[in-house]
């Protein structure tokens, strides 16, 4: 139930509802996406964004707090004892989200001894919180080629094309092998997928398990690692990685999240799957990230001598939760959208194609809010109205129930029936669109057995990334950092374990006269005293 | 929206005054605590957050996710943000999807005595008790079914009396029917077939060969499947 304030509102939206279902708003052209983007996307807001003074990236731009972290002081900047080895393995996986267990699972089928080090727990992950689905295309009239075209194209045309077309065309074998280990996607009683639109997609290719997708696929990977008794050590974060004298990444220093512990872990090779940085809040977006999301990995990676691709560019959902408060910033998943709810303006009017990219989609709301001054006021921010009741109009009653449960049920928790009534979302920071630059074999370019995965990686999906392909780069690439890492595990032997690249970056920012007492990786937000997020 | 009313709540015991708009983990944090444990999604999916609660006055013992609850006055709160589960280890490749299974890895749910106290407590409101039945049974779909949006928080457990493990029961449940009774996706493993045989190599290499000019006119271009 909504309080009177937003009764007009609502009112119009209600009166237009009938219309709005029947209209199919037209898609943008190429040009007119184009100026949208430049005028109300965040990545353009150029003031936002400083100039890189150290590492591979020195010269080229990036988010101002994301410079902040990159140029700040080690933890262990007074060194670190290497001698107190605490763990010993083949393959060191930095992470416990979906890519960190999928490479820890093919590490361990390839007869690696691998361990996980995870700072929360495995499982608290962006992937847990993926809700709308994963892309394959399996099926006829969709082919792997199709798929290329559609993140290509939604990517700005800017991904690597050796990382994009191994993603498209792995992807059907992806599904399988979450299939086979048991991971319930959305079937007919025939067999046949349930697949949907997303975003960007020009074929039904969206493969889902409710609105739970990621949720499933995480807890049957973390059921998995379980079963093959992989160690996983949790609430101890990663925060230098250590090499050997040859250069090539051999281990992380490791912080006991709650005891500050300092200790080493030796690998053969070490693969980051931190994920990415929504709880960074970049230019003061609130985030669907989970509580861990602070580009760590890129931290991390950048000081051991790695590059950053597109690290200016994140992705910005377009239906974050704007009201009630309690969910500000909260994933509504693109699903609602797949499903048939439009996004409808303060004064009833639909406003934009509700499947056009998310960059596009965001933007378009930024301005309906800002520029064009039609939006709600929801409080925290302005916001537009999801209008959710269509849903059940196109599908049937009972659709909301059985297709996004969750979205449901985060609603009612704040006594809001999204069967009966809209919702009002506002962009929330989602995805980091940019990260480590990896070769096909999940190699991190610049440094020797170091292997990356997941959100951390930049340039499989561009300078945008279209639904359910995050899904989908966890899987195809988190499997192939494992294969990988363990294979060049195989041929490595063992060198004196060093810190001198760490030394190395601190005379860097001196030289580079930068001064601050920030310290990174960040591990965790401070929302302590606060009324709100930030 | 926003107003400045402010609520009296007990964290462990503990009074602190918050205001009323907040969830109980951001009440937490606006008191001064730096969360490492008992926090991880903050949107109802990862079951980091169970909380036990008890309103002062009230003989209820209630249970919730903090993240997804909004603060009362007079909760009395604690935290549960650990609880030690039984995960039985098996071979998802050799388990056979019988009732045998269970009884071999979670004889204890045979020790149900109905008192339904972890559907009652479960912060997802499922029928705990109900999936538990279907698992007693070797119904492995309908368990899977009923046990779906379980977050894994553990709190079901906490409150039973025979010392289930409710949701690794659960887990185990929905693997055997993903891997096992669902239909298998012929146009899947065709697909996965036709890839390996290189079914799609030299169109993939045309296509990646293309420059850029030539990438955004198919692409402007495509058809969008309706």
């Amino acid at each position: 139930m909504y309080s009177d304030e937003f009764k007009e509102s609502l009112c119009a939206v209600e009166a237009s509802r009938e219309k709005n279902l029947a209209y199919e708003p037209p898609r943008m052209t190429a040009e007119e996406k184009e100026a949208l983007l430049s005028e109300y996307h965040p990545d353009f807001k150029m003031n936002e964004f400083d100039t890189l003074k150290v590492g591979k990236n020195k010269g080229s731009r990036a988010p101002k707090e994301l410079c902040r972290m990159l140029q700040a002081h080690s933890r262990v900047r007074d060194g670190a004892d290497l001698s107190n080895i605490k763990y010993d393995v083949d393959v060191l996986v930095i992470g416990g989200g979906g890519a960190g267990a999928a490479a820890a699972i093919e590490a361990n089928s390839a007869g690696a001894s691998v361990m996980i080090v995870t700072k929360l727990r495995i499982g608290d992950a962006n992937t847990m919180m993926a809700e709308g689905g994963i892309q394959a295309a399996d099926k006829p009239g969709d082919s792997p080629c199709i798929h290329f075209l559609d993140a290509y194209g939604g990517g700005h045309f800017a991904a690597k094309r050796e990382l994009l077309s191994k993603l498209v065309t792995e992807a059907p074998d992806a599904l399988l092998w979450l299939s086979n280990l048991g991971v319930e996607f959305d079937k007919t009683p025939d067999g046949e997928m349930i697949t949907t639109h997303g975003g960007g997609t020009s074929r039904k290719r969206m493969h889902a398990a409710k609105d739970y997708s990621g949720a499933e696929i995480m807890r049957t990977l973390r059921d998995e690692v379980f079963n093959r008794e992989i160690p996983v050590v949790d609430f101890t974060s990663a925060v230098e990685i250590i090499l050997d004298e040859k250069g090539r990444a051999a281990g992380a220093v490791l912080m006991n999240m709650e005891t500050g512990e300092i200790t080493a872990a030796r690998a053969k090779t070490v693969i980051i799957a931190t994920g990415g940085a929504g709880r960074v809040h970049y230019q003061g977006f609130p985030t669907s990230n989970h509580y861990g999301a602070t580009a760590d990995g890129l931290v991390l990676g950048y000081r051991a001598g790695a590059k950053l691709l597109y690290a200016e560019t994140l992705q910005y959902h377009p239906t974050g939760a704007a009201y009630p408060q309690q969910i500000y910033g909260s994933l509504v998943t693109e699903k609602v959208r797949s499903l048939g709810a439009k996004l409808v303006n303060a004064a009833g009017e639909v406003f934009v194609h509700p499947l056009e990219t998310r960059d596009v989609a965001a933007a378009a709301i930024i301005r309906e809010c800002g520029a064009r001054r039609l939006g709600v006021d929801a409080g925290n921010t302005k916001a537009v109205w999801l209008d959710t009741p269509m849903i059940e109009m196109l599908g049937g009653s009972g659709t909301i129930e059985k297709r996004i449960p969750a979205m449901m049920r985060m609603f009612a928790n704040f006594g809001i029936d999204i069967r009966k009534e809209p919702i009002l979302v506002y962009p929330t920071l989602h995805y980091q669109n940019g990260g480590l630059d990896i070769s096909a074999r999940c190699e991190v370019t610049g440094v020797e057995n170091l292997f990356a995965a997941g959100e951390v990686v930049g340039g499989i999906h561009g300078k945008n990334r279209l639904m359910g392909n995050s899904l989908l780069d966890i899987i195809v690439f988190g499997r192939t950092a494992g294969a990988c890492a363990a294979e060049a595990a195989k041929k490595t032997v063992s060198e004196r374990l060093t810190l001198s690249h760490v030394e190395k970056f601190e005379k860097e920012l001196a030289a580079a006269k930068i001064e601050t007492d920030d310290v990174s990786p960040m591990l965790l937000p401070n929302y302590t005293g606060k009324k709100s997020m930030f | 929206m926003n107003s400045e009313k402010k609520v009296k709540i007990y964290l462990f015991g503990k009074e602190y005054s918050v205001p009323s708009e907040l969830t109980i983990m951001c009440a937490m944090e606006y008191a001064g605590y730096q969360l490492v444990r008992g926090c991880g999604c903050r949107s109802g999916f990862c079951g980091a957050c169970a909380t036990i609660y008890r309103i002062k006055g009230q003989r209820e013992l209630k249970t919730c996710l903090a993240c997804q609850t909004r603060v009362e006055d007079g909760m009395y709160i604690a935290t549960l943000p650990f609880f030690p589960l039984v995960k039985e280890v098996y071979d998802v490749e050799k388990i056979k999807p019988t009732e045998q299974i269970m009884m071999q890895l979670y004889p204890e749910i045979y020790a149900c005595v109905g008192c339904g106290a972890c559907t009652k407590s479960c912060t997802q409101s499922l029928d705990v008790m109900q999936y538990i039945a279907y698992a007693q049974r070797g119904d492995f779909k309908r368990c899977a079914e009923e046990s779906f949006d379980c977050v894994m928080c553990g709190v079901c457990s906490s409150r039973c009396p025979a010392g289930i493990s409710h949701p690794q029961v659960a887990m185990l449940a929905r693997r055997l029917n993903g891997k096992y009774l669902a239909p298998r996706s012929a146009h899947l493993e065709d697909r996965v077939k036709e890839i390996k045989d290189g079914g799609f190599d030299s169109l993939m290499e045309s296509l990646t060969s293309l420059s850029d000019g030539e990438l955004r006119e198919l692409y402007n271009k495509r058809d969008i499947e309706k």
